[in-house]
């Protein structure tokens, strides 16, 4: 046994490469010199108390806040390799709307308030040039019934809906243009428990029915272990702490990460 | 004869940052070789170890030294330094590990959490029912609970859900960490047959196992695990 | 009519007018683009029409015939007021003949009877931006234009058709321009929007409040908004003017008396007279023979 892999395996090309990617507002306010790799597929936590910076990390990661420094390379499927600051807006905001997917814990940041379920799904269709009604608002429902959404509520509004079935729909509006990276802030923030559970167990069955590649940032430790295949632990805007997520929550090595884990975690 | 688990010059200490720095070592120099169709037990008193060094095998702990090459397929992989994607593919095909414990996700019916790691592998759906089936008859848990949610099961069948599920799979290597702790006699004996299964198509087996009926009818050899 | 003493022609003042000019020049390069230009205060209320009338006054001359209409009609007060102003200020000729004028402003209609090219369609424009529906901000209204994302002005007519079964917008009705800016054609009702797609003359649209020029040069691709499968269409009446007896104008609902009567007639009440006309001249030939 002497072959020991060394090389990386298989010959599969990172999606998302972040290099010392740094972005401060002030000292100690920000993130700053995050690296890393995102593979297809691939599931991605960040936690870290609030403050930590995860938000600003997050932010530039999906092309929305321009970082002082580093470099963010996509491999797009439509435009090939992307080095994304480095090119046009208009092309940062074509990836939003097709290859991308946002998720906010505000679900007023991510819905279109004043318009039903059934635009919200459908807006993303038009976006990308789809202009036949009734094959928009197939696909609509479909995604409804796939977020576990009665489909007989596409012509409501998401100000009707409860905070779990607004996620849900957010979830719908993104999922609908088969975006191959996801974006997630707190998605269950604000959520009542049992609503939570539901909401990452259809999380979960999506990312992986679809073979989604995800970077979520949340401060709840369950919901990364639940979601995420490793973890990155933010603190005062650095990474202290990165690895397999079972790996960093059973055995944390960094002094912060075992505070984290002892402080929340009861099982 | 192929050794599936090379473990050479393990150590690992734990440090407790958040409570004066106190830290101290559980393992030290461990070697370990297991190979194919072998099944070996770990041995030692409580605390000695034994947990630790399974988890470390899973790559659920991290090592402080040494390092734990296991076999996959046709490449061997050092667990120790691989890439976490690298890790989570060997969990899916090649390492199985069974604890006393099940995780379970809220509002899964029990069949379904037991088929979950098969289906993963894109295995036939019917198929995977039909071996899940099989596994839950044999650990005797009563069919009208299959459509529910195990997670509000009693103890001892949330237990043999959890090595339905971790036998679903035909894994090459298989760590259980005292799957048979809290079941009786009669469960005891499907575990015990489920290993020897395992053992005859091949697998390497490590185990913990309190019971010394169920230790004495998988071991080939019992390992000691002393505390330092 | 002479100029009245005291005001410079046209009310606004050369610079004022230069600079409208720029923003018209502007607007006319670019189809369907919004220009902002710096609004003045005209002697009237927002919501008049003083978008428009800024334009108009920006590009009148003394040799120019001026309409204005409000709703089709010329004997409205707007349009009375509008014209009065322009006859005071600027002293030029005005008519209520569309094929007459070489300059028609005009508050939520276009005139039925195709307008030549050389001649300047004047719209007064509350609100500009079509895309202000769905998106409150103005930074990221413009970014869309800029970007062209206009996939969002499609949910509009989608609530339509969800709401109602067919796409129910029936004024103000969203244009693609030149194939490139979406563009708020101002409250005419949608069944005038064929009329602008390769219009012979000049349109220029003037939003006071929101301080915008936007233009569509002659001959240019005006596009209504659509899914393929529920088409742009144009209303329909089940009768025909019960004035001229026409069937393909646009038709006003009027109430005649306190008991709920009503009658439809055209909107446009010069081309209504022009075909009166038109019929009795025939009638009186006939007589004649």
């Amino acid at each position: 046994m002497s072959n020991t892999a060394q090389t990386p395996w298989q010959d599969i090309e990172p999606l998302l490469s972040v290099q010392q990617l740094s972005k401060f507002y002030a000292p100690g306010k920000g993130c700053g010199d995050v690296s890393f790799d995102l593979y297809p597929g691939e599931v991605l936590g960040i936690v870290g108390e609030s403050g930590s910076g995860k938000s600003t990390l997050l932010n530039s990661l999906s092309a929305r806040l321009a970082p002082d420094a580093g470099k963010v390379i996509y491999r797009s499927e439509q435009f090939g390799e992307l080095d994304l600051y480095a090119g046009e807006e208009s092309l940062r905001r074509q990836l939003m709307r097709s290859e991308w997917g946002i998720v906010h814990q505000h679900a007023a940041d991510g819905l279109r308030m004043n318009v039903s379920a059934g635009a919200n799904i459908g807006e993303r269709l038009m976006a990308i040039g789809e202009r036949h009604y009734g094959d928009i608002r197939a696909r609509a429902e479909q995604w409804l019934q796939a977020v576990e959404i009665d489909s007989n509520r596409i012509d409501d509004k998401p100000a009707q809906f409860s905070g779990g079935m607004q996620q849900r729909l957010q979830i719908a509006r993104n999922l609908v243009t088969h975006p191959r990276l996801i974006f997630m802030d707190e998605p269950t923030g604000g959520l009542d428990v049992s609503v939570q559970a539901r909401l990452l167990d259809l999380l979960r069955t999506l990312v992986a029915q679809l073979g989604l590649s995800v970077i979520i940032v949340t401060h709840d430790l369950a919901v990364a272990r639940l979601l995420a295949h490793r973890l990155m632990v933010m603190r005062r805007g650095e990474v202290v702490e990165s690895g397999l997520t079972d790996q960093v929550l059973d055995d944390p090595q960094h002094p912060y990460t075992q505070l984290l884990v002892s402080s929340i975690l009861q099982n | 004869m192929t050794i599936m688990i090379d473990v050479r010059g393990v150590e690992k200490s734990f440090t407790l940052h958040n409570q004066g720095g106190a830290s101290f070592s559980v393992l030290e120099g461990v070697q370990l070789q297991v190979v194919a169709g072998e099944c070996v037990v770990l041995h030692g008193q409580s605390g000695a170890g034994k947990s630790t060094l399974l988890k470390a095998l899973y790559a659920n702990y991290a090592v402080s030294s040494g390092s734990i090459v296991l076999r996959d397929g046709n490449q061997v992989v050092d667990i120790t330094t691989a890439l976490p994607r690298r890790i989570l593919a060997l969990r899916e095909r090649t390492v199985g590990y069974v604890s006393q414990f099940l995780r379970v996700i809220p509002r899964i019916p029990t069949l379904q959490v037991v088929m979950q790691p098969l289906l993963d592998l894109g295995e036939d759906e019917a198929v995977c029912e039909a071996k899940a089936r099989d596994l839950l008859s044999r650990l005797n848990v009563p069919e009208r609970l299959w459509s529910l949610s195990p997670s509000t099961f009693s103890g001892g069948e949330q237990q043999r859900v959890n090595i339905a599920r971790g036998f679903i799979v035909d894994y090459p290597i298989l760590l259980l960490d005292e799957p048979t702790a809290s079941l009786d006699a009669a469960n005891r004996q499907v575990v015990v047959q489920l290993i020897n299964e395992a053992k005859v198509r091949g697998a390497a087996v490590v185990g913990i196992f309190h019971d010394e009926d169920v230790r004495e009818a998988v071991a080939d050899r019992l390992v000691d695990i002393r505390a330092l | 009519m002479s100029q009245a003493d005291g005001y410079n022609f046209a009310y606004l003042d050369e610079q004022t007018k230069r600079m409208i000019r720029r923003a018209i020049l502007k607007a006319v390069a670019i189809p369907g683009y919004q220009v902002p230009f710096g609004g003045r205060e005209m002697p009237l209320p927002h919501g008049w029409g003083t978008g428009g009338m800024q334009v108009t006054a920006s590009v009148i001359g003394t040799d120019d015939r001026l309409k204005v209409i409000d709703q089709g009609a010329d004997d409205t007060t707007n349009a009375i007021s509008i014209r009065r102003f322009f006859a005071r200020t600027a002293g030029v000729e005005t008519t209520e003949k569309t094929a007459d004028a070489t300059l028609i402003q005009t508050r939520h209609r276009i005139p039925e009877r195709p307008l030549k090219n050389g001649q300047i369609l004047i719209y007064q424009v509350p609100v500009p931006e079509p895309l202000r529906f769905i998106e409150p901000r103005d930074s990221e209204t413009r970014k869309m234009h800029a970007l062209r994302e206009y996939g969002a002005m499609q949910v509009k007519l989608y609530e339509d058709v969800a709401r109602f079964g067919h796409i129910a917008t029936s004024y103000d009705y969203p244009v693609m321009v030149n194939g490139r800016y979406m563009m708020c054609p101002s409250p005419i009702p949608k069944f005038d929007n064929p009329k602008m797609d390769r219009m012979p003359a000049l349109q220029l649209f003037g939003a006071g409040f929101e301080k915008r020029i936007y233009a569509v040069p002659p001959y240019t691709e005006v596009k209504s908004l659509d899914f393929d499968d529920h088409p742009f269409e144009v209303q329909q009446w089940e009768g025909s003017c019960e004035i001229c007896g026409s069937d393909h104008s646009f038709l006003d609902e009027v109430i005649t008396d306190d008991a709920g009567s009503k009658m439809f007639v055209c909107s446009d009440t010069d081309y209504c007279r022009e075909r009166l006309a038109e019929q009795s001249a025939a009638t009186t030939e006939e007589v004649a023979l």
